[in-house]
């Protein structure tokens, strides 16, 4: 790092670019809540009628400011009103659970006190066996597994580097050399993890279970039948059905999401990275939130040199190409389903058959042919004997490409939503229209787009976020080439997205703990834009409702 | 008058002209990549700059070595291409795309019923639950379960299981669509079952399944699309040629050096594309109708 020239890259010019809008945002935020502060000036709300009765953008204007007026107050209530009830909800639910236990535990008799230590105790005293076999299979199961494995793993887990020797070591044993297999903090990290998932589980089971053992209680003092098994089977068909169907789906759920995420947050706190790895010495460990800092200064070890310049470079071209990817496939495929579905046009079928040819034909076979005929000296190069380097050269030439490429591969797929939606608006809307003397621009200003609009929202605001994670596009047209200029040695390209560079990270860098990091950055930049976005949509909804 | 109805026909005729000329650009547009794959792969060019969109030389050898995964001949060399076993290739990612649609669509429909027709105190938090971890990149999680997978023994030789479980393990979080057209589904058809002594079982699967043409065509579909499009999961779980999928397997293929020269490499790949569209073209085709269905009836009420 010490050898690189004192310039200001693009990358940087980008960061700064980005934390100025921030910074700018932020001030004017400050400001329009300190004026709402001291001018405790109430806005003129407008009727109903006289919202209706104004022009567009009178109506526009109108609702800027309203929500201007409005952003102190709605600040100060996500702090006064919103914040503190969920806090409320939360401890509520908290005191629930103890409240459950406390009068087990204050009023139950010794069959329901005994669940305390032996789980489902009361069930099998009060002869419901198969329930209670069910509840001690659980505490059996989980105390065998911590007293052979769980519990030295989490031991382990936590300390990270003590334990067995480090890396693989000759050991005596019995007068004969030989290798041992040596820690591997991978294994300790997965294994970890899956401990602390496996202790929340039981605790909820206990918890379960108690409730259950003080609720048979109840039932037989009040001299109430205590459903048997066969009862509980049933059930289980019926009145809590949604038990037997969202089983599966929720332990896939479990493994294959809640899983990897609570592992990729541990791993966000540790070394893992090339000069790090799991069983080779030095091994990797806990670091604390070093990486979180890192990743706004340039210094990081390993590999990956520059970290944040190319991280604010990458984040804010996937801001740019999610816009206008997203905007591009909107607008044009908009234009497309109308001009095809326009009184008049014939052939209608077969226009549309020629675009979904895009969606039938998978997408990696139309994206790498893509690829090729727009490389060095692909197809296109050929035919027009040009050397265009349309995807590797180091100008905005590639980006532009891809979000071409990209209008190919989306507009069908806007162009069949919204024909059907053009298909499903009523007639009579047309009709009283052109009663009223409305002209075909005024009927598609007045009624075609204004219900596309609404019908589409919620279908725009999750292509956007695709967008933001969109994996198969950059990586098969141009595995996010081309590479970026010296001095950055590592492996992120200039039309690389924040998910392909994470991929390069992991494979081709090994920053496995760099990667999580960018991936929660991720994931608070998605989750941002899906909330705003939502809460906008929702908001608009109300307010105009459309019929 | 009837000038200024005339000159209103002759406005409307000459704006659908310049429609039909956009309409033509863009087909030609849209078809040419798939023409020109159709010509590349009926190719014995073997000129590796592919100058020629219509081909010299029309032969059937690059399917011929494709399905045989013989060796070619190259400056007089037989060159081998040991590492193309395309049959093998398409027959697992068709195998697993099979599973995984049995699988997906089960998982799917069960979730969105759950969700769309019965209430529960956890109904509302799971919703939010899996709204939240859509956020999370899906990325993310392919390193944990990389790490989980290889733990297990599912990479590699079994990595077509691992494949599996992975393309069905969360698919529960693609419950909105469907739980779209569910809730279209009048609630009184449910009650007029219950009334008659259905249990909420016989509701699902008597009542509210027969119903739901379009969505589980819609799901079908989708689900076995998926498989042949990734490259992310198939790529990192396997990595032997033996045991890919075809779509790691023909990325692999346009690697020059890996099957001799890009000449071979790309015709054939044009050819393994072909025999990969076909068939799903044609099941979109057919179920194409249910398709639009889908997405105009679950995902845009909003």
């Amino acid at each position: 790092m010490n050898n690189l020239p004192p310039v200001v890259t693009s990358g940087q010019i980008a960061l700064i670019v980005v934390l100025t809008v921030v910074a700018a945002a932020l001030a004017v935020f400050v400001a329009l809540l300190f004026v709402g502060l001291v001018r405790k000036r109430r806005f003129a709300e407008a009727s109903e009628i006289e919202y209706l009765t104004m022009s567009s953008d009178r109506k526009f204007l109108y609702r800027l400011k309203r929500g201007l007026y409005r952003l102190p107050d709605a600040t100060f209530a996500l702090f006064s009103v919103h914040i503190p009830n969920l806090a409320k909800k939360f401890r509520k639910a908290v005191c629930g659970i103890a409240r459950t236990i406390k009068d087990a535990a204050v009023h139950g008799d010794w069959k329901t006190r005994c669940s305390f230590a032996i789980m489902g105790f009361s069930y099998l005293a009060r002869k419901r066996i198969a329930r209670g076999l069910l509840f001690l299979a659980l505490e059996v199961f989980y105390i065998l597994y911590m007293a052979i494995f769980g519990g030295f793993q989490l031991m382990k887990f936590f300390t990270m580097t003590e334990g067995n020797v480090h890396g693989i070591q000759e050991v005596e044993v019995n007068g004969v050399w030989t290798y041992v297999q040596g820690d591997n903090t991978q294994l300790i990290l997965i294994y970890g993890t899956l401990t602390l998932i496996f202790t929340v589980a039981f605790l909820y089971g206990w918890y379960k279970n108690i409730k259950a053992a003080y609720m048979a209680q109840e039932l037989e003092e009040a001299h109430r039948h205590i459903p048997n098994a066969k009862e509980d089977i049933y059930n289980l068909v019926d009145a809590q059905y949604h038990k037997t169907l969202l089983a599966v789906p929720l332990i896939g759920l479990m493994v294959f999401t809640i899983f990897p995420i609570i592992f990729m947050i541990f791993l966000a706190f540790t070394n893992y990275d090339s000069q790090h790895l799991p069983t080779t010495e030095p091994l990797f460990t806990w670091i604390g939130g070093k990486n979180f800092a890192d990743i706004f200064t340039n210094g990081i070890g390993a590999s990956s040199t520059q970290f944040g310049r190319v991280f604010g470079q990458l984040l804010l071209w996937t801001v740019i190409w999610a816009i206008f990817a997203t905007f591009s496939n909107y607008i044009l495929g908009m234009l497309v389903a109308i001009i095809i579905n326009k009184k008049g046009i014939r052939l209608k079928k077969l226009w549309r058959t020629v675009l979904v040819m895009t969606i039938a034909v998978p997408q990696f076979v139309s994206l790498l042919l893509m690829s090729q005929m727009f490389s060095d000296y692909g197809f296109i190069n050929s035919l027009f004997g040009t050397r265009i380097y349309f995807l590797t050269a180091h100008t905005v030439l590639p980006k532009v490409m891809v979000i071409l490429i990209n209008i190919w591969v989306g507009i069908p797929h806007t162009m069949l939503m919204v024909s059907g939606i053009l298909m499903n608006i009523p007639a009579d809307l047309y009709e009283s229209a052109k009663i009223d003397g409305a002209g075909p621009v005024k009927q598609y200003m007045k009624i075609t787009l204004p219900y596309i609009l609404h019908v589409t929202t919620p279908s725009l605001i999750t292509s956007f976020i695709g967008n933001l994670n969109n994996f198969g596009v950059i990586y098969l047209l141009t595995k996010g080439g081309p590479a970026m200029s010296a001095p950055y040695s590592g492996s992120a390209g200039e039309t690389d997205l924040l998910i392909t560079w994470l991929y390069k990270l992991v494979f081709q860098d090994n920053s496995y703990a760099m990667a999580s990091v960018v991936s929660i950055f991720m994931f608070l930049l998605t989750s941002a834009v899906s909330l705003v976005a939502y809460n906008r949509s929702k908001a608009v909804k109300n307010e105009e409702d459309f019929m | 008058m009837k000038k200024h109805l005339r000159s209103k026909k002759a406005v409307e005729r000459g704006t659908n002209a310049v429609i039909y000329v956009i309409l033509v650009i863009i087909s030609v547009i849209w078809i040419f990549p798939f023409v020109y794959l159709l010509f590349q792969s009926l190719s014995g060019d073997n000129t590796g700059t592919m100058d020629y969109f219509i081909p010299q030389k029309w032969t059937f050898d690059n399917y011929i070595h494709l399905f045989r995964g013989e060796g070619v001949e190259f400056d007089g060399d037989v060159v081998s291409t040991a590492n193309i076993q395309f049959l093998s290739w398409y027959g697992r990612t068709f195998l697993i795309a099979v599973i995984v649609t049995v699988i997906q669509t089960l998982i799917v429909l069960v979730t969105s019923y759950a969700l769309s027709r019965l209430r529960f105190k956890m109904r509302k938090p799971l919703m939010n639950l899996m709204l939240i971890l859509g956020m999370f990149p899906g990325f993310m999680s392919m390193t944990a379960l990389y790490f989980l997978l290889q733990l297990v023994g599912l990479t590699e030789d079994f990595g077509m299981f691992g494949l599996i479980l992975v393309y069905t393990g969360s698919s529960c979080m693609g419950y909105y669509i469907c739980k779209g057209f569910f809730d279209t589904i009048p609630k009184s058809l449910d009650e007029a079952a219950r009334i008659d002594g259905a249990n909420r079982q016989q509701v699902f699967f008597k009542v509210i399944l027969p119903l739901s043409k379009p969505i589980i065509i819609y799901t079908i579909l989708n689900a076995f699309m998926g498989p042949w499009g990734d490259y992310m999961f198939a790529s990192l779980l396997v990595t032997q040629p033996a045991n890919q999928t075809v779509a790691v397997g023909m990325l692999k293929m346009l690697d020059v050096g890996h099957t001799g020269t890009y000449a071979d490499a790309f015709p054939r790949f044009c050819a393994a594309g072909v025999c990969v569209s076909i068939p799903i073209t044609i099941l979109f085709f057919i179920l194409q109708r249910y398709y639009v269905e889908g997405i105009t009836g679950g995902s845009v009420k909003g």
